[in-house]
């Protein structure tokens, strides 16, 4: 018995090493400071004019690559418009009107906000959803997704998107055109078509440094907070905007990245596997010794051995 | 181990509630085939808002808290060393095996590309921080280890079996297509030599691979809470908080012990046999002291937090909550006097209290509690629930015929066990 035990305390302790390596290397990671010299995107919703040259452009863009459709809307029987309501398995960007009153309305683009943190890819089990340090770019990978959609469970901003209408479905999210225009043009689709110029595409730091020259230059047109400056620890998507931005669908959230709270309580419990290999061993040892103890009257039964029936 | 403790139940497979459970089970697995070739979205009212619906939260999650009879029922025994419920454990096992198999297929089920799911036995994929990466590696692992447990049953039927069936297949076959009758009496032969050669070996390790089997669920019952923890502003206030963990692991054990419970009493009834009274009561004392804990570190975290007004408000969430807690104050508050633990009805109905209070509160973290944002709403559609109602039924219907054919279920020891057995089957 002495022999299997070690032999099976080794077995574990080999699985609890790999597993301590790779979580080593995330919980560097969790100290990573913003970094402003990712690729960024900043929207101004007071230039915005509704166009939604920016929603065609990505569709035709990455249409293909990110397996998006049309969408009929009820009324449109021959299917003349692309009419999507919603960020959907077949739409990773969506402009919408909020209109309070004549006067007070606003236009809002939707799409990922690429965070510094994100918490799509702190829980995608099989690393299908990962951020690149480098440009920042939150990217999906579909042919390791197991599409569990947990990414959409914890995205607070609620942007994955599944297909639900297909046989063979994937999640579908804003990659800052990273294969496609991004790779051949150097900027983003919605950014380089837009006629208003309300997306600038740029250096988060660059883009930061924009929004906040124009809130000093502009008392009082906008709000005096850039969104995504801050929240769940800084993202890539920055807002400017008149309206208070919950109104426009964009959530008040805290600056702590949900994705530490998370993974601060998952490394306590499992930091280096020492707990559950330590739980293991004494149990093992507990048990073992409740075996011996109850040995004589165990071999009695063994040779009594399972009679068939019996009632 | 004894295997001495455990019998057959010898009774008729083909009774009329198998034709019922094998309806809803064929029905259930027509429209797991209708999910695979339209998509999810053709059979079940899961949304981009509530991307996890009644498969993830019963199948899964509470699913599987509602097996943990087996963990439940593995401390008690060797880490707690009260042998003399060993012969409960053979059941328990089953019943965890079929909750933890069935779970693992409604995930695959469940998942969009479950093709896919090979990444998970490849390293450069692994991904430690997240909390499904290790339920999923966890619950593998544990189906594995509860077969192993099982294997036992198995194998001393393969030894011991005078295989009639299959002697009277050979002889029906042997003078058709088969002349060779010999040779196929030599396969079994072999099958029967093999399982005796590998019997006492497993007895040997079998205690390093049950331990495995406590270390494995303490480990994926907490991280099912963990699970919740990155959805800070969907969850509920009266539910998210950094004791999910901890609050999912407590419960998943006096749901253990409360499902063993009502596992016994009813399949005790269901197979005419003699209520384990003492047995029963002795578990139940247990229960209690588990709830207790869990009610306390529940007020504690939400007066601490400063959520306790909430909780009392009487809104929506909080009449949820209240349900939830009540239910489970009620059933240990019944279980805390010892003349009711006496009783079989008074042990049902408080573990049945319990085991709803504890399956709710699973919900209320899964789904109930659960808010997306303005404009999502989820309630399952039919087929949808079909699926669920499917998958149990084939649980159950798994029980009912393995008890029958394995020794699974504990011996009768006494004649006078026996006598009141034979009295029970008479009265019916
Ligand atoms: S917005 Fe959501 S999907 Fe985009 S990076 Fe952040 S968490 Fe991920
Ligand atoms: S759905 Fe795919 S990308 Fe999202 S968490 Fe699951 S495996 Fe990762
Ligand atoms: S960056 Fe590219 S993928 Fe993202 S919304 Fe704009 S066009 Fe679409």
């Amino acid at each position: 018995m002495k022999k299997t035990n070690r032999r099976q305390f080794l077995k574990v302790a080999a699985a609890g090493a790999a597993i301590l390596t790779t979580g080593k290397a995330s919980a560097s990671e969790a100290h990573r400071k913003v970094n402003n010299n990712t690729l960024s995107m900043l929207y101004d919703a007071t230039k915005c004019v509704g166009c939604k040259a920016c929603m065609a452009a990505c569709k035709r863009v990455n249409g293909d690559y990110g397996s998006l459709a049309y969408e009929q809307a009820s009324f449109d029987r021959d299917g003349l418009w692309d009419a999507p309501q919603d960020l959907s398995g077949s739409t990773r960007t969506l402009i919408k009107l909020f209109k309070e009153s004549e006067r007070d309305w606003s236009y809002v683009k939707y799409s990922c906000m690429h965070c510094q943190k994100p918490s799509c890819v702190s829980v995608c089990p099989v690393a299908a959803m990962t951020r690149d340090p480098e440009t920042g770019i939150v990217d999906y990978n579909k042919n390791t997704c197991i599409g569990c959609r947990y990414c959409q469970v914890a995205c607070a901003f609620n942007i994955p998107k599944f297909q639900w209408d297909r046989a063979i479905p994937q999640i579908v999210k804003c990659d800052l055109c990273k294969n496609t225009n991004l790779r051949q043009k150097g900027i983003t689709a919605c950014a380089e078509v837009c006629p208003a110029g309300a997306i600038m595409f740029g250096k988060r730091g660059d883009l930061l440094a924009e929004a906040q020259k124009r809130l000093a230059e502009n008392p009082g047109k906008y709000l005096n907070h850039i969104y995504g400056e801050k929240e769940v620890g800084g993202a890539n998507h920055l807002y400017l905007a008149s309206m208070q931005f919950n109104k426009l669908g964009l959530p008040v959230l805290k600056d702590e990245a949900p994705a530490e709270f998370s993974e601060k309580i998952q490394h306590t419990i499992y930091k280096g596997f020492v707990a559950p290999v330590a739980l293991y061993g004494t149990l093992c040892w507990i048990a073992v010794k409740n075996m011996r103890t109850h040995g004589p009257d165990e071999k009695d039964h063994h040779n009594d051995t399972d009679k068939q029936g019996g009632a | 181990m004894g295997h001495g403790e455990y019998q057959k139940h010898e009774a008729k497979i083909f009774t009329p509630s198998f034709i019922v459970l094998l309806v809803l089970t064929l029905i259930g697995f027509c429209l797991v085939a209708l999910r695979f070739i339209k998509g999810i979205g053709a059979v079940s009212n899961m949304s981009d808002g509530y991307p996890w619906g009644i498969w993830i939260t019963y199948d899964v999650a509470t699913g599987t808290a509602i097996a943990c009879g087996g963990y439940a029922m593995a401390i008690l025994v060797y880490i707690r060393n009260r042998m003399h419920y060993h012969p409960m454990i053979r059941s328990a096992i089953l019943t965890s095996m079929f909750g933890y198999g069935l779970a693992g297929f409604s995930v695959m089920v469940d998942v969009g590309r479950p093709w896919n799911a090979y990444n998970f036995f490849i390293p450069s994929q692994w991904q430690a921080n997240s909390a499904m990466f290790e339920v999923a590696l966890c619950v593998m692992a544990y189906t594995t280890v509860l077969a192993i447990e099982f294997l036992p049953a198995i194998l001393t039927t393969l030894e011991n079996t005078k295989w009639e069936m299959a002697q009277a297949i050979i002889a029906w076959l042997s003078p058709r297509i088969a002349p060779d009758k010999e040779a196929l009496q030599h396969k079994l032969d072999f099958v029967r030599a093999g399982a005796t050669w590998l019997k006492p070996r497993l007895d040997k390790v079998l205690i390093f691979i049950i331990v495995l089997g406590i270390t494995l669920p303490t480990m994926h019952q907490s991280s099912l809470g963990s699970l919740l923890l990155i959805a800070s502003t969907k969850l509920h206030p009266l539910w998210h908080t950094g004791f999910l963990p901890l609050l999912f692991l407590i419960n998943c054990m006096y749901i253990g012990y409360s499902i063993a419970i009502l596992e016994s009493v009813i399949s005790c009834y269901a197979f005419k046999r003699p209520f384990e009274t003492k047995e029963l009561s002795g578990l139940a004392r247990i229960i209690p002291w588990l709830t207790v804990i869990w009610l306390s570190v529940v007020i504690g975290d939400l007066a601490w937090r400063g959520q306790l007004a909430k909780a009392l408000s009487f809104d929506f969430y909080s009449r949820f909550f209240l349900l939830e807690f009540c239910l489970i104050a009620a059933g240990s508050f019944l279980l805390f006097s010892s003349r009711r633990r006496e009783s079989i009805r008074w042990l049902f109905v408080s573990a049945a209290l319990i085991v709803v209070g504890g399956a709710l509160y699973r919900f209320n973290v899964y789904l109930i509690g659960f808010n997306p944002g303005k404009g999502w709403r989820y309630f399952p559609a039919l087929a949808e629930l079909m699926i669920t109602v499917g998958i149990v039924a084939f649980e159950i219907l798994g029980y009912q015929v393995i008890v029958k054919i394995l020794p699974v279920l504990p011996r009768l020891h006494t004649r006078q066990q026996i006598d009141a057995a034979a009295e029970t089957a008479q009265k019916a």
